[in-house]
């Protein structure tokens, strides 16, 4: 991003504590430092900033910066803004901070107990949120069913960790107070709005614009926003625009995870495999902060803790713990891999416990395809779908029937292969409304109504026939401009390469609203229905106008190859260049309704997304999505290594506006539930330090771990959006974990399956827990490798934080 | 050799896509940072500065390295080889020609240290097999595309190669 010659630019020192307090910090020798223009520390941002507000009722101090203490390892403790990055960086050894160790809780267990160290002493507890919800009556469900059938299982942190890190340049306008920032937020842009607040001035005085490319986000470039608070500070304190880039061990240390959670989950189920009720209990680890919009993971899929499934009796009790680890922030899939986890898995276990074939159980509780719109327990209104016509096909074409076949010949030679099944119902567009289910009843009314979800777009025609088009949704490489240009091209008679997109958002003048971004899958099924209606209404003035000037009816005209022509009489042709230059240089000759110009903005909302009702049923998407995976894998008895045969995954997505689009969204979920299931392993030593703060730690899949993979399509239109169109951006990330869970349960016979189910695990289920290498090999008592391991990191930490050391 | 004092600036010449190129560096300088923000050349990107991504990666004297991981000092003199310099300024190589068509590229940050890495490697092994080919994508990270349509552009212009060589 080109900036102003006079920019400074920023790096920050990070927390090598897990939980401190801040005795003092010296920031004199860094000042004398060559090129150091300034250094922001706790008691100035104290000073100039306001705290963020928090989702749930708790007193959770978050600053944008420590103050007065540190709770988890790379939290910014202080920012030095300099003439350049290697100056700045070289400055921060010179910072003198004196830290006051205090105990530490990681394990989400144990941070819970009544007696665990506080990281909010204000808390009382680092429980902050502890809500329980019940539909229909779970209780009599499952008093009088015949089986009962449980598991516990947990979902790890998971990063999303795009090539390309947060950017912010900020610069403050002295004059009117008011701050400039071009940052590559993600969205949603309801979180926007806190930014202002913690900077202390009105909304319409802190402008962000993004830029015309974006790196890669998947969730992670939301949580850019308390940087976007720093940076503009340190604006307002050199009186200089201030750039600051991320680097990777910054954002592999504290960009922030998906949560991690421990869900106790319960079926009251029937002999033949029909599930009468269900019991989640949530136990949700957020890190050291709960940032907005926390807690979403835990209530974005509510309407569907169901999936797939017509269950209707459900009991939910959702909880959520902090420890002293990164605050917690968007991942693809947002709360989806949690639920279907723990659900697919349970669904697997009640076949084996009831000796079903899990397809078995799977189709005796799905949803009837002659039911939609489909009314969950729990609220959501499921829009459309047939489940079973979608398994028929891929069983069919997926060829199902040869893996099992390949399961009995490795079975038969002793080799150990499964099989396994996963479906999901993929939510698209988030409800505006769907975090105040959350708060009790009383509560909801106190705050006023909270729903829908707004899609923008804007399609102009200049006065020559060109047409321009703008959107609200901030893409970081979906391919959004492709579709916009598609969508518009078609209803204008136009070819996709006659349109030119535009998706940078300037939030001080393009048309925008708080559910604006590249999130909850929203594009197919919000921004590009809005473009549809915005090119339809230009559309029908520009037949009005050519009606009256060709003296035909405009229902009688039709838009072909840039031209606007009748129906019925082929003389009574006009370009569709000269009709727009009618719109613009002739105002004066136009009908009557017909307002001038043409530049139509429209800002869709759904009307099915309605806010939560008073028994805490919630429509928590507007599209639901359905997709039904299946694997087969093999385990090397002695290295435990998971190879996965092949991954048949069928997604109907409603109607697909761009078939290569859908399909490189898909192989890109694919890819990164890969990793989250079999590699990547986001941890923590004993001592609170983060063990993965590079890439050779934090083990992501290469073209080398890809599997052979076949993609399947049905396309079921929603009846609820104009185009048909569902989102499709995260389904894999929520089916594949508990498809490979499965099959790997199937291969070794076993209940539980921990993740990410990497050799090590597998090896010590196969072959017991690892020997302790002889004693001629360690160099200190005990638990020695960890402990060599987690030593080794925090030397790799602190070089790292200062990684341009002077050569 | 000239010796090089660290904090000072110094001069680098180096030959970037044909035509030299000079800036100041300092003898600490990153040749990814010298690259971007000294030469302005910015379609190389960085995505780790630890040299496990390969976003950063240019060629240097014909062979592809990882710019996060040299020294500007180092590349003093050399033939620096960028994305930028891959085609003619408004066409396309032969593989982003086929990136294009595999819609092998999303967000397209990773994309250009792939396509230095595979046009040195294609160049010196044309009869490039999938698996080897996967071998050489597999040392880029890269989170949007999965990898499959990367692997299926690599293993179309192999196949192209190989058939223009077989042609009399």
């Amino acid at each position: 991003m080109p900036v102003r010659g006079d920019t400074l630019y920023a790096a920050i020192l990070r927390s090598p504590h897990p939980h401190a307090e801040i005795l003092s910090i010296d920031a004199s020798k860094a000042l004398a430092r060559p090129g150091v223009a300034a250094v922001l520390t706790g008691p100035e941002v104290k000073a100039m900033t306001e705290p963020f507000i928090v989702g749930v009722k708790a007193p959770i101090d978050d600053w944008a910066l420590a103050v007065d203490r540190v709770r988890y390892v790379g939290e910014p403790v202080a920012v030095i803004v300099a003439g350049d990055r290697y100056q700045a960086e070289d400055a921060l050894d010179a910072i003198e901070v004196e830290y006051r160790p205090l105990p530490i809780e990681l394990d989400p267990r144990t941070a819970a107990r009544p007696d665990a160290t506080l990281l909010h002493p204000a808390c009382k507890s680092n429980i902050v949120h502890d809500r329980t919800f019940r539909y229909g009556d779970p209780e009599s469900a499952f008093a009088n069913a015949p089986h009962r059938i449980k598991l516990e299982v947990e979902y790890p942190r998971v990063l999303c960790a795009p090539m390309e890190g947060y950017i912010v340049v900020a610069d403050h306008n002295a004059a009117e107070d008011s701050f400039d920032v071009i940052a590559n937020f993600q969205g949603p842009f309801s979180v926007l709005t806190v930014v202002p607040r913690a900077l202390r001035v009105a909304g319409n005085k802190f402008r962000l614009r993004t830029p015309p490319n974006s790196g890669g986000s998947f969730g992670s470039k939301l949580a850019i926003f308390p940087y976007m608070v720093l940076i503009c500070i340190a604006a307002k304190k050199t009186g200089r625009p201030v750039k600051w880039v991320e680097d990777r061990l910054e954002h592999l240390a504290a960009s922030g995870s998906g949560p991690h959670r421990i869900t106790n989950i319960e079926a009251a189920v029937a002999k033949d495999g029909e599930i009468l009720a269900l019991n989640c209990d949530h136990l949700e680890e957020y890190g050291a902060l709960l940032r907005a919009p926390m807690p979403g993971p835990l209530y974005r899929m509510h309407g569907v803790t169901t999936g797939t499934y017509g269950i209707r009796h459900l009991a939910i009790r959702n909880r959520i713990v902090l420890t002293n680890k990164a605050p917690v922030s968007l991942v693809r899939g947002f709360g989806g891999p949690q639920i279907y986890f723990a659900l697919e898995r349970l669904v697997q276990r009640i076949a084996v416990e009831l000796k079903l074939e899990p397809l078995a159980v799977m189709r005796r509780n799905l949803i009837p395809a002659n039911a939609f719109p489909y009314r969950t327990a729990a609220g959501a209104l499921l829009d459309s779908g047939d489940f079973q016509n979608a398994i028929a096909t891929a069983i069919d074409e997926g060829g199902l029937g040869e893996l099992q076949h390949r399961r009995e010949e490795a079975r038969k030679a002793g080799r150990l292969y499964g099989i396994g099944f996963a479906c999901a119902s993929e939510p698209g567009v988030s409800n505006m409304g769907y975090l105040s289910t959350l708060l009790p009843l009383e509560a909801r009314r106190k705050a006023g109504p909270k729903d829908g979800a707004i899609g923008t777009a804007t399609v102009a025609v200049d006065g020559n026939g060109q047409v321009t088009v703008a959107s609200d949704s901030t893409p970081q490489g979906q391919g959004h401009r492709t579709v916009l240009a598609q969508i518009v091209a078609d209803e204008l008679g136009l070819t996709p390469n006659d349109i030119a997109v535009n998706v940078e958002l300037d939030t001080s003048k393009d048309a925008w609203s708080i559910a604006a971004g590249n999130y909850a899958s929203r594009f197919a099924a919000s921004t590009a229905n809005a473009a549809y209606l915005a090119a339809g209404r230009i559309r029908k003035k520009l037949a009005a106008i050519a009606a009256l000037s060709l003296g035909v009816s405009s229902e009688s005209l039709t838009f072909k190859g840039g031209k606007i022509c009748s129906l019925t009489d082929p003389t009574k042709t006009l370009p569709l260049y000269r009709v727009a230059g009618m719109a613009h240089w002739s105002p004066g000759s136009l009908p009557d309704d017909i307002t001038p110009g043409l530049r139509e903005t429209v800002q869709w909302n759904p009307r099915e997304l309605t806010p939560p009702t008073e028994n805490d049923e919630i429509n928590t998407s507007l599209t639901y999505g359905f997709i039904f995976d299946f694997c087969g894998v093999e385990i090397d008895r002695i290295t435990g290594e998971v190879r996965i045969d092949k991954y048949v995954t069928m997604h109907d997505g409603g109607r697909l506006l761009n078939p290569a689009l859908v399909e490189s969204q898909v192989h890109g979920a694919l890819g990164q539930a890969f990793g989250a299931t079999l590699y990547e392993n986001f941890a923590y030593g004993a001592d609170g330090n983060l063990l993965t703060s590079t890439f050779a730690d934090y083990l992501l899949p290469t073209a080398m771990e890809i599997p052979p993979t076949q993609l399947l399509y049905q396309e079921t239109p929603s009846p609820f959006t104009p185009l048909g169109t569902k989102g499709v951006g995260e389904g894999n990330s929520m089916t594949t974990p508990a498809c490979i869970g499965n099959a790997v349960a199937d291969a070794l016979g076993i209940r539980d399956v921990p993740l990410p189910i990497t050799p090590v695990r597998i090896a010590a289920l196969l072959h017991g827990e690892e020997l302790p290498p002889p004693a001629k090999f360690t160099s200190a008592p005990s638990s020695t490798t960890a402990a060599t391991v987690e030593r080794r990191h925090d030397s790799l930490m602190q070089r790292l934080f200062s990684k341009r050391e002077q050569l | 050799m000239p010796i090089l004092k660290a904090g000072e600036r110094h001069t680098v010449t180096l030959t970037l896509n044909g035509r030299p190129a000079t800036g100041y560096a300092e003898s600490r300088t990153l040749l990814s940072d010298f690259i971007r923000h000294e030469l302005g050349a910015t379609g190389t990107h960085v995505g780790c500065e630890h040299g496990v991504c390969g976003a950063c990666t240019v060629r240097v004297d014909g062979k592809a390295v990882r710019s996060c991981l040299t020294l500007a000092v180092q590349a003093a003199g050399c033939q620096v080889e960028t994305v930028e310099g891959l085609a003619p300024r408004g066409t396309l190589s032969i593989l982003q020609e086929a990136f294009k068509r595999h819609h092998a590229v999303q967000c397209g940050y990773c994309t250009p240290g792939i396509l230095m890495s595979l046009t040195h490697y294609l160049e010196t092994n044309p009869e490039a097999t999938e698996m080897q080919l996967r071998e050489v994508i597999g040392g880029h990270l890269c989170r949007c595309t999965g990898y499959t349509q990367i692997v299926a552009a690599a293993v179309d212009v192999a196949t192209r190669l190989r058939e223009a060589a077989r042609k009399p």
